[in-house]
Parts: C-alpha cells; sequence; structure tokens
C-alpha cells in the first residue's frame, strides 16, 4: 500500500485544486473547439507512445495478457477517441428547433454549453478504459475535469498521473490519487457532475453527496448480468449445425467472462440459464474450449487475468466455498492465493438463495441455473435488481424479440456477450441498480453538456391577447391559437365567439 | 398513510402486467386527460381562483393550454417516440446490428408545485404515460383547491390501476420518499431537492430536479421608442402576468444602463396601469400571493429600510386578502435578501449598470439562473450572452415563451436544476435507452479468441482501424 499513499495528495487539497480547475473552466479556455481537439489529440498521442508503459501497468495490477489490455482498453480508447475527434464539429453545432404558432414569429435553438468541473472516479479493472472514455467524453463537451483513478490498480493509477500530467494542459485535465479519504475530500467540493464507475453501495455515497450541491451524477455500476442459453435448436438445425451453435456460442460466453479481465468486468456474464437437458452439452462444450483457450492448467496461462487483490480474493472463495456451493463444482476450481490465480470455474445448479446466486460474482466464477423451459428464465432475472446487461443465445426469432421486451437491462445482446460496448454509437450505461445515465461517443458528449434552449423573438407582432386587462374575447381568442385552429382564430379575433 | 405503500403495490403490480407497455393504453389515457380539461374547465378555473385568484384567461394560457397542447403533441408523436432507432456497429462484429429501444422506467414519483397546480402536475404526467410508467402524482398541498381536484377528478378518467394522485403534507413526502421509485421527478426550491435527491440516493433512484433561481432580465437601449415600449409591455406581462411573479421562469430583477432608468421606470408605471387599473387589487388580472407563509417571507424581503427605501412604485401589501401590488425597487442593496434570495413574488428590483455589457458579469457572478431574458437588437451582445453565461435557457426579446415550444428541452443547470423535459424530451426522460445489440453466428472470426497470438493482435489492430486492404492482406498471409 505504500506507493500510492506517497502518490496521494493530500486531502486539504481538494478545494485549492477544485477553485484552481473553476478558475480555468471560467477564463472559457476551455470551450474553443481548438482547446478541445488538441487535448485529445494529446491524448491519442499518450496512447501512441506509451503502449507499452500501459500494458506493463496493466500486468504489474492484474496480469491483464497483452491482447486484452491492447483490444479491451488500448484500442478501444484510440477508436473512442478518433470517433470524438472526426464528429466533434457537428455535436457542437447548436441544433435549429421548430417554433409554434402561439410563439409565431420566433426561431429557437439549442446550444450544447459544457457543465464546468467534472469529477471522474472510476474503476480497477479497465483502469485506463475506464479512466480516459469519460475524459475524452468531458473534454469534448469543454468541461475542465479531474480524473481519481482507483488505488485498486496502483501501477496504472501512478502511470495515469504521470502521463496526464506530462502531456495535458494541467491548468483543465488533473489527475488526483488516493483513497478513500481523499475520495471522501473530493465529494465534500462542488462539481457540476460527477462521474463515478464501480458498485452501487459507493454509487449511494456518491450520490448523496452530490446532493448537497444540487450535482448531477452519472453512475455506471454493475449487477448480475444473465446469459440465457436456449436449447431449442434442434428444431431447426441439422446436427453437424448444432455442435456448430453450442461451439459459437461456448466461445462468445468464455471470451466475455474469463477473456475479459478473468469475470472482473462490469458486463461479464455473471451466470447462465440453460434448461436441465441442455445443460450437460453446454458443459461439456465449455470445458472442452475453456482447455482449448487456456491449456491443461488454466493457473499457469498467460491469457488470464489475475484477481485484483487478496480482499477479492478472499472475497471470491467465501462464494465459492459456502457449503451449498462448494458441491456443485463441475469444472475448475483451482486456486493459487500466492499468485491470486483462480482458474475457471463453472458451478452446475447452485442454489438460488447462495451467496454465489445473490450479489455479483465479479470474478472466474460461473454458474449455471437450469430450468425446464427457458421461458422460466424471465422471472428468474426480473426478480433481481436490473443488471447492466443481459445476453441471449438463440436461433428463435420469437423468444428473441420477447427476451428484448421483457428484460429490462442496461443493454441486451443477441448471439453474442460484452460487445456493445465496444460500439460507440449504442448508448452504455445502466438501469436501477446498474446505474443511471449513459456514455460512449456522442452519449458522452451529451452526459457532460448542458442542453441550453435559445428562443430569438422579434418585436412586431405582439398580441395583445397575452396581456391584461383579461377579458372573455382574449380567453376565446387563446383557446383557438392553443387549438390551432385558423378559423376560430379569425372569429375569435372579430368576436365572434 | 398506507394509501402510500398501498398504492405504489398496486401500481407496481400494473407495471408489471405490462399492459402500460402498449401505445393503446398510453394514448387512451392521454385521451382519457383531454376530457377530463374538457369536461371540467369549469371547475379548473375555480380552483385555480380559490387557490391563487387566477384569472380564467391567465389560467387558460399557463395551465389549461399548456396541457392541452402537450397532450396534442405527445398524441401525434407517440409512434414515431417509441420505435427503435437503429445504430451502425464496427466492421469486427459485422454483420451485428445495433438499435436503441426505449423502455418505460417503471414506477414514477411526480411531486408538482403550487404555483402552477395544474400544467406543472399534468405536464409530466403526460410524458410519464407517454413512456409507458405507472405513475404516483403528490400534488402541492399549498394549492389545496388544485390537489384536491387533481385527487378526485384524474381517477374518474385514468386508469386507476397504473395513475394515482396522493394528498398530503409534509409527513406525506418523507413517506413517499422513503419508497423506491424508479424515477423521481420535483419541481420547487432547491432547499427540498437536496432533500429529495439525498433520500433518492438511497436506493439509486435517478431524479430530475426543475428549481428556480433569480432569473435576470437584461435591458438594452433601442433606437426605436416603440421597440422599447414592446420590450417594457413584455415585461410587464412577463413579471406580473404568470401567477404574480410566483413563477420559476418569472422575471427577477432587470439590469439596465443608468441613464435609461428613469425613463422606463416611467415606462413600467405606465403600463402598469393600464394592464391592471388604478387599483392593481380590484383588477381580476394580477393573481394573490399563495398563502399567509409566502406573503411573510415576501413582507420581509422589504424590511431591510435600505430596501424599502428604494422602492419606487407600488409597494403597498393587504394582508386579508393576501395581495401585493406591483413594486418596482430601484437599486435595492445587492447583499439584500432581496437581491440573494429568489423573490418569487411580484417585487421587482432594477439594478443599473454603467454598460450593458457589464450584465454578463453580474450574472455570471450568482448561481445559474433557470432563464436569462434579454431585451436587446445587438447581435454582438446576443452571442456573448449565449456563450459566456451559463443557465436553463435564454430567450432574447421576449419573456418566458421557451416554456411554450414543445422541440426545446426545459430544464435547469447548477443550482437552477438538473434534467429536462417538455415534448420528446419528458419522453426521454421517463424512459431508459436500452441498448440492443443483435449478432449473427456467421462468421466467427477466430482472432476474437485466446490463445493470444502475435496475429490475432496484428489482425485485431487492423479490424479497429477499418483497414480492410490491410485485413485482407493479412489473412493471405501476405502482410507482416
Amino acid at each position: 500500500m505504500g506507493s500510492e499513499e506517497a502518490n496521494a495528495f493530500d486531502a486539504k487539497d481538494a478545494p485549492k485544486i477544485a477553485g484552481e480547475l473553476r478558475e480555468s473552466f471560467a477564463s472559457g479556455k476551455t470551450r474553443s473547439y481548438e482547446w478541445r481537439t488538441s487535448q485529445l489529440k494529446t491524448i491519442l498521442k499518450i496512447l501512441d507512445n506509451h503502449e507499452q508503459d500501459m500494458i506493463l501497468a496493466l500486468r504489474s495490477d492484474l496480469s491483464k495478457p497483452e491482447m486484452e489490455s491492447y483490444i479491451q482498453e488500448i484500442a478501444m480508447l484510440k477508436n473512442s477517441c478518433k470517433a470524438t475527434l472526426k464528429s466533434l464539429k457537428g455535436w457542437m453545432v447548436p441544433e435549429k428547433a421548430k417554433t409554434s404558432m402561439t410563439t409565431f414569429p420566433s426561431s429557437a435553438e439549442i446550444v450544447s454549453e459544457p457543465l464546468g468541473v467534472i469529477l471522474i472516479i472510476s474503476a480497477w479493472n479497465y483502469p485506463f478504459y475506464l479512466s480516459i472514455d469519460p475524459v475524452i467524453g468531458a473534454i469534448a463537451a469543454g468541461n475542465a475535469v479531474v480524473l481519481k483513478p482507483s488505488e485498486v490498480s496502483p501501477a496504472s493509477s501512478a502511470l495515469l498521473a504521470k502521463l496526464l500530467k506530462e502531456y495535458m494542459d494541467t491548468s483543465c485535465v488533473r489527475v488526483v490519487e488516493g483513497a478513500v479519504a481523499e475520495t471522501a475530500a473530493l465529494l465534500q467540493q462542488k462539481w457540476d457532475k460527477i462521474c463515478y464507475t464501480g458498485n452501487g453501495r459507493v454509487g449511494r455515497i456518491v450520490m448523496e453527496a452530490a446532493a448537497k450541491h444540487l450535482t448531477p451524477v452519472l453512475l455506471e455500476l454493475g449487477g448480475k448480468s444473465p446469459v440465457v442459453v436456449d436449447s431449442d435448436v434442434n428444431l431447426k438445425f441439422a446436427t453437424h449445425a448444432v455442435t456448430f451453435y453450442v461451439k459459437v456460442a461456448t466461445r462468445r460466453i468464455i471470451a466475455g467472462k474469463w477473456g475479459c479481465n478473468n469475470g472482473q468486468a462490469c458486463i461479464s456474464p455473471d451466470y447462465i440459464i440453460t434448461t436441465k437437458d441442455f445443460a450437460p452439452k453446454l458443459v461439456d462444450s465449455l470445458k472442452e474450449v475453456l482447455e482449448k483457450f487456456y491449456g491443461k492448467n488454466p493457473l499457469e496461462s498467460k491469457d488470464l487475468s489475475r484477481i485484483v487483490n487478496s480482499n477479492h480474493f478472499a472475497r471470491l472463495m467465501k462464494l465459492l466455498d459456502e457449503e451449498k456451493v462448494s458441491g456443485k463444482v463441475v469444472h475448475g476450481g483451482e486456486r493459487n492465493e500466492t499468485d491470486l490465480k483462480i482458474a475457471p470455474t463453472i458451478l452446475l445448479d447452485v442454489p438460488r438463495d447462495s451467496l454465489i446466486m445473490t450479489e455479483e460474482i465479479f470474478g472466474p466464477l460461473l454458474p449455471i441455473i437450469t430450468v425446464e423451459k427457458v421461458e422460466e428464465s424471465y422471472d428468474i432475472i426480473n426478480s433481481g435488481p436490473k443488471p447492466l446487461a443481459a445476453y441471449l443465445f438463440t436461433s428463435n426469432e420469437k423468444l428473441k424479440k420477447q427476451f428484448v421486451m421483457t428484460i429490462s437491462a442496461g443493454g441486451v445482446v443477441v448471439n453474442d456477450t460484452t460487445i456493445h460496448l465496444a460500439v460507440v454509437t449504442l448508448p452504455f450505461g445502466g438501469v436501477g441498480e446498474s446505474g443511471m445515465g449513459a456514455y460512449h461517443g456522442k452519449f458522452s458528449f451529451e452526459a457532460f453538456s448542458h442542453k441550453k434552449a435559445v428562443v430569438y423573438r422579434s418585436f412586431v407582432a405582439d398580441a395583445a391577447v397575452r396581456y391584461p386587462p383579461y377579458t372573455k374575447g382574449k380567453l376565446s381568442l387563446l383557446k383557438a391559437l392553443v387549438g390551432g385552429s385558423i378559423l376560430g382564430i379569425i372569429r375569435a379575433l372579430f368576436g365572434w365567439s | 398513510m398506507e394509501a402510500v405503500e398501498e398504492s405504489l403495490a398496486e401500481a407496481r403490480q400494473t407495471l408489471r402486467s405490462g399492459q402500460t407497455r402498449s401505445v393503446a393504453w398510453r394514448k387512451k389515457q392521454l385521451r382519457a386527460l383531454f376530457e377530463l380539461i374538457h369536461d371540467n374547465e369549469e371547475k379548473i378555473f375555480k380552483a385555480l381562483d380559490d387557490d391563487l385568484g387566477k384569472h380564467p384567461t391567465e389560467a387558460y394560457r399557463d395551465e389549461i393550454g399548456v396541457v392541452i397542447k402537450s397532450l396534442d403533441y405527445s398524441l401525434s408523436n407517440i409512434e414515431k417516440w417509441v420505435a427503435p432507432k437503429k445504430s451502425s456497429v464496427p466492421m469486427l462484429f459485422f454483420p451485428a446490428k445495433g438499435e436503441v429501444i426505449p423502455e418505460p422506467l417503471g414506477v414514477i414519483l411526480i411531486f408538482s408545485c403550487w404555483n402552477f397546480p395544474f400544467s406543472l402536475a399534468l405536464d409530466p404526467l403526460i410524458g410519464a404515460i407517454s413512456a409507458g410508467n405507472t405513475v404516483i402524482l403528490k400534488p402541492s398541498d399549498q394549492a389545496p383547491a388544485c390537489s384536491s381536484f387533481l385527487a378526485n377528478t384524474i381517477p374518474l378518467y385514468l386508469d386507476c390501476k397504473a395513475i394515482k394522485v396522493i394528498e398530503g403534507g409534509a409527513e406525506t413526502c418523507e413517506r413517499l420518499l422513503q419508497q423506491k421509485w424508479e424515477k423521481i421527478f420535483f419541481t420547487g426550491s432547491a432547499r427540498v431537492g437536496q432533500i429529495v435527491m439525498t433520500a433518492a440516493a438511497k436506493h439509486l433512484t435517478p431524479v430530475v430536479l426543475e428549481l428556480g433561481g433569480k432569473c435576470p432580465t437584461i435591458l438594452d437601449s433601442f433606437s426605436n421608442p416603440r421597440d422599447f415600449k414592446v420590450a417594457i409591455k413584455r415585461i410587464v406581462g412577463g413579471k406580473w402576468g404568470p401567477c404574480s411573479g410566483q413563477a420559476c421562469i418569472g422575471i427577477d430583477y432587470l439590469l439596465v444602463e443608468e441613464k435609461l432608468a428613469s425613463t422606463l421606470i416611467d415606462l413600467l408605471k405606465k403600463i402598469i396601469k393600464r394592464f391592471y387599473g388604478e387599483n392593481p387589487k380590484e383588477s381580476k388580472s394580477v393573481a394573490r400571493i399563495v398563502n399567509k407563509h409566502h406573503f411573510a417571507r415576501l413582507r420581509n424581503l422589504l424590511k431591510d429600510p435600505l430596501v424599502a427605501a428604494s422602492i419606487v412604485h407600488g409597494g403597498s401589501l393587504d394582508e386579508d386578502s393576501l395581495f401585493i401590488e406591483p413594486t418596482i425597487l430601484l437599486d435595492p442593496p445587492l447583499h439584500s435578501e432581496i437581491m440573494t434570495e429568489e423573490i418569487f413574488g411580484p417585487f421587482l428590483p432594477i439594478i443599473t449598470l454603467k454598460n450593458i455589457q457589464e450584465s454578463i458579469e453580474f450574472i455570471n457572478s450568482r448561481p445559474k439562473p433557470l432563464a436569462i431574458y434579454a431585451f436587446t437588437k445587438d447581435e454582438t451582445l446576443k452571442k456573448r450572452i449565449i456563450s459566456e453565461t451559463s443557465s436553463g435557457s435564454v430567450t432574447f426579446n421576449d419573456v418566458m415563451i421557451q416554456f411554450l415550444c414543445e422541440t426545446l428541452p426545459f430544464g435547469g443547470v447548477d443550482q437552477s436544476g438538473f434534467g429536462r423535459y417538455h415534448g420528446k424530451y419528458s419522453f426521454d426522460t421517463f424512459s431508459h435507452e436500452k441498448a440492443i445489440m443483435q449478432g449473427s453466428f456467421f462468421p466467427e472470426i477466430e482472432a476474437r479468441y485466446p490463445p493470444w497470438t502475435a496475429f490475432k493482435l496484428k489482425f485485431i489492430r487492423l479490424a479497429y482501424r477499418l483497414n480492410y486492404f490491410g485485413l485482407v492482406l493479412l489473412l493471405l498471409g501476405l502482410k507482416r
């Protein structure tokens, strides 16, 4: 713990930092298109110049495989940054709005203006992506930003602090390192928006602190994201096609679960629901593909992240070693406490009231719940809090439609997992317990902008009807105006009604 | 008090049944609201007169008319709003398709306010219904006639298993805030807004806070006296017209150049007289103060002798009829309460500046208001106001009409609140935008899966860069 404490800022400085950034924002420099694009280009430069440093930091914090670090953090950020640079000019143009007859003649537009100074508190599991992606949105919208990376991934936090300080305009973009005390000090300050990625418990604390200053919040939380695997494929497919379906589904589940930071991702599949007769097929396939991907001894595999720290390791062990759960392991279960490694582990038919089925797993354990009919999954999912993502594998169009309509989740993916995160044209965010507010691409720009309504009026056509003294005739005219009936307006103007 | 839990349980059950999701149900409720207004217009006028002494013309302009327009707009656009929106998807996942589907959030709690007890209750309700939610509406107990009208009439017209009205005071509010909602929509003061948001945090409930603030009006000089007169008419109409200044987007104070002050005051007096007669108290065209509490609050604003000395017109208060005359003050001290607190009543302070350009700095040194009004023909000043100040909305050369445009988002920023509504924005406010992606099983790209190799890394790099040519070369083994 020593190193991050050494880097932490002094909590007493929180008001000073907020004050400095507010002053920079007030100077208006962050509002120009040039400032925004220059900072975004600088982020691209950081990503280009320091790819290896980031990969090393991620290896140190999480033993994250290079490929994962590249695809899920660096490439995603580059993509996001480039997409933003490409579209920013268009986003900044005021949007024309139609005005109504009642206010004729007038014109109106909606101007996107920066909110002010944004506080971003990010998470340890994707320390670069979850830090810089909201920073991209906040800068694109013309705000000043304070970023507080997670102290749980200290190497990444330190690298972020170092790189942003070295490259970015530090009068407007600041990284502060620290843990609970420092975060609490930051939360006491007044911000114009707080973006928090993490868990619901801290999310509540953040929102309550924000309430004191009437600060809007964007909360990116998690939840138990289910994967429903339909078994009703036999009817449509020939045997070899069924095998293919099972194989593809399996691979995509594995890629989303263990291929995403070893399950330590907010949109990772948390559990599977499938039918009783299909479960054995799925388990066999999972075992086979897991071995192909990670070898006979996955604890040795370089392609799997480790558990972030001993707290989380202990938490996961508690889920796995609960009495009614430990006997349900059908694959994996190996662990190495010194290396903080847990092998991909599959559990079949765990009781619904067990810890592993009531808490977000956030690790390499994958329980499978079996049902008679796949439709029963709706009740199981809807009886819990709304998840951040819900996944369905099926070839049945009717089931797809039903699932999309019935299941409420931040996002829904059919026949794949986690890939919606990479689509900048889709809003990313939770609902209910999985959070509030959405970002990515244009949605980020909007999350960090205020939509200011602007109306231009001229001095002609000043209808007396608006002004007192009020009379019956004015009332009729107003009714006609609101109703939009030309005849009614004429009648009222001539005093005929 | 059981009413709270019972109503919520029933609303939740109705939501779960899924019936509120059908567009037919939503439209039926909106049409029922139309009917409600149509059948009960006189009763609504009566309730607004009882609570606030609003003239029917004012009541129609600011309340019934607003709701009818909003209903019309929702009814004719709802099909368009509920339709899924397509999104483009990167090549790596080809041929997947992405779309965004708006879905109802769940059970919504609406706290409305007493100054526009009808429109501020029904306008958000229209949005919540359009988005397919069930709703509990808690009207303000400070407008009791309207509150009981809504509580008695809504169940007769709307689906009472889905839309409920709960009446009550602070205790009821507290009870309501202990429950879990999927969204809380609050219109009122910043102080209560903080309480609402703090309570919402416990359940991670998103909130919309429609608050107020001191809305400034910048009045530039005009070369054409006719324009100046129109400006003053609009200012008088905008200050004392809507609920006698008890409006969140009403004018709070005026900013003018020193040299203009005396002409301005003369003209204001003249137009006030024309609109409201020699004795405004007798005129039926100015609303009264809502209750004794607010009357006392307003009276206190004038207590400061320096403030009292700054009165240049009006200033008479009649406690029995809760009537306060349209009152103008010239340069009251800036640190006095009348210039630090939202006035929310018929007092109009005029603050004089050497140069009208100083108004930008004046506004920026105070919390962000819900609206800024500016009467000017100076395009540079207009540009400066838009880009250098921040507020919920800006209206040039008129007052309050931004509220009537369904195509504009209505809402505050900073201390004037957050979240927005009206028209499509209401629909969005009460919807969750669910991202949907549909993958297909073909083609299955090996590079997505471990074990990781240098080839796969190269592939992903190219795919992200959308380098089709490079990808083909790589796949053919021609690229290294």
